[in-house]
């Protein structure tokens, strides 16, 4: 088994707004090997964007606060970690590419100037060595007749190039996981696919973890190893990419599963899970999902579900998976066919 | 026919498709950075064109000043009083016989240099504590917002008088007291720049990327928020001119013999029905002036603003 090089821990980031204290992640743990793909898929507002904000400490703050909880990163808490250090980790160590490639670039500056800020921040390189290594990055990434690139305002980049120089600035500087929050929503199919593909490539050949944060699950399925269901601020369900996409077990991912439309079938609608998803508030007692659950009984409103180990280290915030339960399982769902 | 006739011409248009996609490529290849392309832009504007012509005219008259006339602009001639203009005084004479074209060519470099280093005070203070404001937000913009809104509630001329009340009457504390009032305007206008680029996703991108705090204010708030700066200042300009000559006007500004065009018009307000052109002529000096500003500014604003690009 290879080494974690990210653990969070019970991570709660909470936001202090003047309708009271809103537990935006509330008591998240997931990890990161090294050199694996790790997505986080949830719907909006379930607290994937902000996990990966408290893990580069870029939590708007106020209103935000990572109230408590661990964020390790070889054997480092960055939680409390110096403002200098963050800085030194930021971009070097653990880079992070946003949702709207449009606006991720600085619209004053040519792509080749930005680049070579990127790796001048952290290397001790001459603006020469910076140049070569930037023309070097873009062509990492596949842009093509990379030189002239480099001289270009973001302006005349198309979404899908930009996202690329993007992922270019964040991989300057060889970092070790690569955050990426929803990296591919803003853009069009063919070019998600494209990204995606690349962002696997650099995966396996620099050996860089990737946290990739999306709402797709074809994305997910693509290039991710493992796969982290969020639900209201909470971890619902972890396992493998295969495991979750072929057998969910918490109600939520099956939902979300099932209301993915099928290539074979010819169904008038598509599925949607009831509901909406609740506002967090503080001191919740119960599932959150009890209310848009099909199997949700008495004790969902009454205990706080916690991540139960199910086999290949799988988790699922159920009362489903919960052992002592299983029979309960199997006549809720004797019942619904019936 | 006519149908044909047309057939014929889109055959035309098509006929040579090579060179209509080279000319767009060539065009498409061509960088333009954005300041040359907002300086493009300004050179399309006439009114611009003109304002500019109006400034670099009285710039070259100061400048040129000793070259232009051969008076000097406190040599006084009691015989030749209040004369109109002639071939031998230009513009005329005021009321103690200097020649006030020489007093109009040198109060020329008066007022630029109050307006220049007003500006220039006002446009340094005010953006560094914009910034900073704007920046670090909280109890720092608390506090410096507030003693904006304090220097913002006097009437700024009243303002103005009073802190040459303090300093004492002279050019350089008429032009301390105008770049302090003019120093809430520009902070103003910074802080809310930089406010809104905070929330900018590339300056999340470059935060994300390990940029220090002096490095993403100076490489990529400050430039961003340079365009609105720019166009306050040349506006300021004017109003720093107007107000320099209110207080000259008041006896507060540059004493005499300066040649200040608003002291000029206020040892000359006694003589307005018996010879009107001491007065008419630093008046227009003035108003020239203010609105060679005024069409520099609005052009600049609509060069550097991109929506008003076509």
């Amino acid at each position: 088994m290879t080494e974690e090089i990210l653990k969070i821990k019970d991570l709660h980031t909470h936001f202090f707004t003047d309708n009271g204290e809103i537990p935006a992640v509330d008591g998240v743990s997931l990890s990161i090997k090294k050199g694996e793909v790790v997505g986080i898929v949830g719907e909006s507002g379930c607290g994937k964007s902000v996990t990966s904000l408290s893990i580069m400490q870029l939590i708007p703050s106020p209103p935000g606060k990572i109230v408590s909880g661990t964020i390790d990163f070889k054997g480092e808490n960055l939680v409390h970690a110096s403002n200098k250090r963050i800085k030194q980790i930021r971009g070097n160590e653990i880079s992070m590419i946003f949702q709207e490639p449009m606006t991720s670039l600085d619209p004053l500056f040519t792509i080749g100037n930005q680049i070579r800020e990127a790796i001048r921040i952290h290397q001790k390189v001459s603006k020469k060595e910076a140049n070569q290594k930037s023309v070097e990055m873009l062509k990492l990434v596949g842009i093509p007749r990379a030189e002239e690139v480099m001289n270009d305002y973001p302006h005349q980049l198309s979404g899908g190039m930009r996202q690329r120089v993007m992922i270019a600035i964040a991989m300057a500087c060889d970092p070790e996981i690569l955050i990426a929050d929803e990296p591919t929503t803003a853009l069009d199919v063919t070019i998600q696919a494209q990204i995606l593909d690349l962002m696997k490539k650099l995966n396996e050949e620099k050996e860089t973890a990737v946290l990739l944060i999306t709402h797709d699950l074809g994305v997910v399925a693509e290039i991710c190893d493992r796969v982290v269901v969020m639900y209201a601020g909470q971890v619902v369900e972890e396992g493998t990419t295969r495991e979750i996409l072929k057998d969910p077990r918490h109600p939520y991912s099956q939902g979300l599963i099932r209301s993915l439309p099928k290539l074979h079938e010819k169904d008038q609608k598509l599925y949607s899970i009831p509901g909406t998803v609740p506002k967090p508030k503080m001191g919740m007692v119960g599932c959150r999902f009890r209310d848009r659950c099909r199997f949700v009984h008495e004790r969902c409103y009454q205990e706080n579900p916690e991540l139960f180990s199910l086999e290949n280290n799988r988790l699922s915030r159920c009362f489903l998976s919960d052992d002592a339960e299983g029979k309960v399982v199997k006549d809720a769902e004797a019942n619904i066919g019936s | 026919m006519s149908i044909k006739e047309k057939d014929k011409q889109s055959v035309d248009e098509q006929s040579n498709p090579s060179k209509a996609n080279q000319q767009f490529d060539q065009e498409d290849m061509k960088v333009i950075s954005p300041w040359r392309d907002s300086f493009r832009q300004l050179r399309k504007n006439r009114f611009a064109l003109f304002g500019f012509g109006i400034i670099v005219f009285f710039i070259l008259l100061g400048l040129l000043a000793p070259l232009l006339t051969s008076y000097s602009y406190d040599a006084t001639d009691p015989v030749n009083r209040l004369q109109p203009p002639s071939a031998e005084n230009w513009l005329g004479t005021d009321d103690i016989g200097r020649d006030i074209f020489t007093r109009i060519a040198y109060g020329a470099r008066v007022s630029l240099q109050v307006g220049f280093f007003a500006v220039t005070g006002a446009l340094i203070f005010g953006t560094i504590l914009g910034i900073v404001a704007g920046y670090f937000g909280r109890w720092i913009d608390m506090i410096i917002s507030r003693i904006f809104d304090i220097l913002l509630a006097f009437p700024s001329i009243l303002l103005a008088i009073a802190i040459v009340a303090i300093l004492g009457p002279s050019l350089e504390n008429a032009l301390i007291a105008i770049a302090i009032i003019n120093i809430p305007i520009f902070g103003r206008l910074v802080r809310s720049k930089v406010i809104s680029l905070r929330e900018e996703e590339f300056v999340m991108a470059a935060k994300a990327q390990g940029m220090k705090n002096g490095r993403l204010i100076f490489h990529h708030i400050l430039p961003n928020s340079i365009a609105p700066i720019i166009v306050q200042a040349t506006l300021g300009f004017g109003t720093a001119i107007l107000e320099a000559a209110a207080l000259g006007f008041l006896g507060l500004g540059a004493q005499p013999p300066t040649p200040e065009w608003g002291a000029m018009l206020a040892s000359s307000r006694a003589f307005i029905q018996l010879a009107p052109w001491t007065l008419i002529v630093p008046g227009v000096s003035i108003m020239l002036v203010v609105l060679g500003f005024n069409l520099i500014g609005d052009g600049l604003r609509d060069a550097l603003d991109p929506k008003m690009k076509n």
